[in-house]
């Protein structure tokens, strides 16, 4: 009878595979999102529904993920972004951030044992985020994950970690400093590194809602170290002669998007949070200018095949007036 | 060579046949799709009917005070249409909304500034010093946005603070540390006139629910719903998305 019933429920799962296998190909049709970003929200709010242990939720949304990956993988899509733990969520209870910090070295290990789904899918993974407000055991075990999987390249897993937009925006920025004073140095040949006074020229700002045309702001000063900025006329200087009298290369926009710690992978296609809430809160809102927002209702430990697959649908849907929106760019 | 070759003609044919056979399966799934959202549409039409004619009660009286700031982005294209947008600003006025940022991708809207202040009178430009006074009943203060007030400023911004640090560099103090951190950054977007409030929600005309470079410094928890096209916008639905989102309840990480 177990016989049975155990070769029963195989056949269910090799047609449900099978099934599957044709759903993916008849998606793949059409255009297939690269880059997928999931803002795994609900866990806590699952256990609580389920009168489990908070910590038991987070073990639901781990087993969610990898359930997810395979999808996400198996219908071709390379690079998968999760947002893990906020740099905000370090506010919640000193036990629940423990709980958490705990439970992300163990499923690390669990996921460097051979015949895990990275090794299956050929994954590297990626640690994303201020790293060094971390744990030094969580860094040592983000350190060794990255390593153990760098050679690996059919698909590629970011992480966000201690992740907040705006601490990485700040962090591409002072990153574009130091490769600019380095520029400087390596030039001048260290001599005539000339301080500068404290003004800048004819800094071009965008319109104020109250003129018309753009406003010239003619210096912006630093007083004790506060800017403060002085409206005067409307003289215009280019931005190249500027550099010429600073003596540093200015910080353009380039260089701040090489520098953003996801330059590692092409923005995202779609972004999926999941327990219906609509906003990104603080998470790549510099890669998501072109890139939809999707929130089913589920829970993430509740995500599953049809949602991702709705999600791709809906992607499709759009994808031809965003090609376009990116064209003109 | 010949059997080969007799044999590639039957394996091509049918990977044809098969490929053919999965578009026209996928176009018959987003055909199914565009039929469900057609029906969603039109439940939505007589929704808004409902909202706006005040039979629905809970829509009548909206709780505004958790909406400090409403932000709206509009796609360029339909932007253009400036009437619509001055009808959208009229009927933000008639809730009662006091603070509004139009934004689109390609500056359109800031072109279009003279028109929209001349059509409506009770709206005033939000000058980026004010802080967010309280206002008499029937003035709206309103931001027009544009990318350059978004990703390019805070290449400017970034600019600032790196002639914060080579103003500094030659005191004795360590300050690298304190010159970049997300309140220098804040003060540096305020000082190019570049840093209006955070929107508690952002409304998109569009056809898919992108920002399309909504300033990203100011986006952080900011409710993202899309509206749908600008052209078929409805009071209705207005009020409604207004409604649902003084029912949010956020945690900011915590």
């Amino acid at each position: 009878m177990q016989h049975g019933s155990s070769s029963s429920s195989k056949f269910m799962g090799t047609i449900c595979g099978f099934l599957r296998k044709c759903l993916f190909k008849a998606l793949s049709a059409g255009p297939i999102p690269s880059h997928i970003a999931f803002i795994m929200d609900g866990n806590r709010r699952y256990a609580k529904r389920r009168n489990l242990a908070e910590g038991d939720g987070h073990r639901a949304g781990f087993s969610s993920l990898m359930t997810i990956l395979g999808c996400c993988y198996d219908l071709g899509i390379q690079h998968t972004t999760v947002y893990a733990f906020s740099i905000d969520n370090f506010k919640r209870r000193p036990d629940e951030v423990q709980c958490l910090m705990d439970l992300m070295v163990e499923k690390i290990e669990e996921l460097l044992k051979t015949g895990s789904v990275l090794d299956q899918y050929g994954i590297r993974i990626s640690f994303i985020g201020n790293l060094k407000l971390l744990n030094e055991n969580v860094q040592i075990a983000a350190e060794k994950a990255m390593k153990a999987t760098a050679s690996n390249n059919k698909a590629v897993l970011l992480i966000c970690v201690a992740y907040t937009s705006r601490d990485e925006i700040v962090h591409a920025i002072e990153r574009s400093c130091e490769q600019k004073l380095d520029e400087a140095n390596a030039f001048a040949g260290n001599e005539e590194i000339k301080v500068m006074t404290g003004q800048l020229d004819e800094l071009e700002v965008p319109t104020s809602p109250s003129n018309c045309g753009v406003k010239r702001v003619k210096e912006v000063e630093m007083k004790n170290g506060n800017f403060k900025h002085v409206e005067q006329g409307s003289h215009q200087e280019k931005s190249d002669d500027i550099e010429k009298k600073h003596k540093y290369p200015f910080i353009k926009l380039v260089d701040i998007e090489k520098n953003m710690y996801m330059a590692v992978a092409p923005d995202p296609d779609i972004v999926i949070r999941s327990s219906g809430e609509t906003r990104l809160s603080n998470f790549l809102l510099w890669q998501t200018a072109y890139c939809p927002l999707y929130t089913p209702e589920a829970l993430w430990p509740d995500m599953g095949l049809w949602h991702l697959v709705w999600a791709v649908l809906s992607f499709q849907r759009s994808y031809s007036y965003l090609q376009k929106k990116k064209k003109r760019l | 060579m010949g059997s080969t070759n007799k044999l590639r003609g039957p394996n091509c044919w049918t990977a044809q046949v098969g490929s053919f056979s999965l578009q026209l399966i996928w176009h018959f799934i987003h055909f199914i799709i565009s039929t469900c959202f057609f029906v969603l549409g039109l439940a939505g039409a007589i929704d808004s009917y409902l909202i706006s004619s005040g039979l629905l009660k809970k829509y009548n009286d909206l709780n505004l005070g958790k909406l400090r700031y409403l932000a709206i982005v509009v796609d360029s294209d339909e932007a253009r249409q400036t009437s619509k947008v001055i009808k959208l600003l009229q009927w933000l006025s008639d809730i009662g909304v006091k603070h509004v940022c139009l934004y689109d991708e390609e500056g359109v809207l800031k072109k279009s500034k003279d028109a929209i202040l001349e059509k409506l009178s009770h709206i005033r430009l939000f000058e980026e010093t004010d802080e967010i006074l309280p206002l008499d009943q029937k003035n709206l203060n309103l931001e027009l946005a544009s990318p350059s007030d978004g990703k390019e400023a805070v290449a400017k911004a970034a600019n600032l603070l790196f002639t914060k640090h080579l103003e500094l560099r030659n005191t004795t103090e360590d300050h690298w540390e304190n010159i970049f951190t997300e309140a220098q950054m804040t003060e540096a977007l305020r000082a190019l006139g570049c840093s209006g409030p955070e929107p508690d929600l952002l409304l998109v005309y569009g056809p898919a629910r992108c920002h399309l470079g909504f300033p990203p410094w100011r986006l952080r928890y900011t409710e993202i719903v899309h509206m749908g096209s600008l052209k078929s916008m409805k009071y209705g639905l207005l009020m409604k998305a207004i409604y649902k989102f003084t029912l949010v309840r956020q945690n900011y990480g915590k």
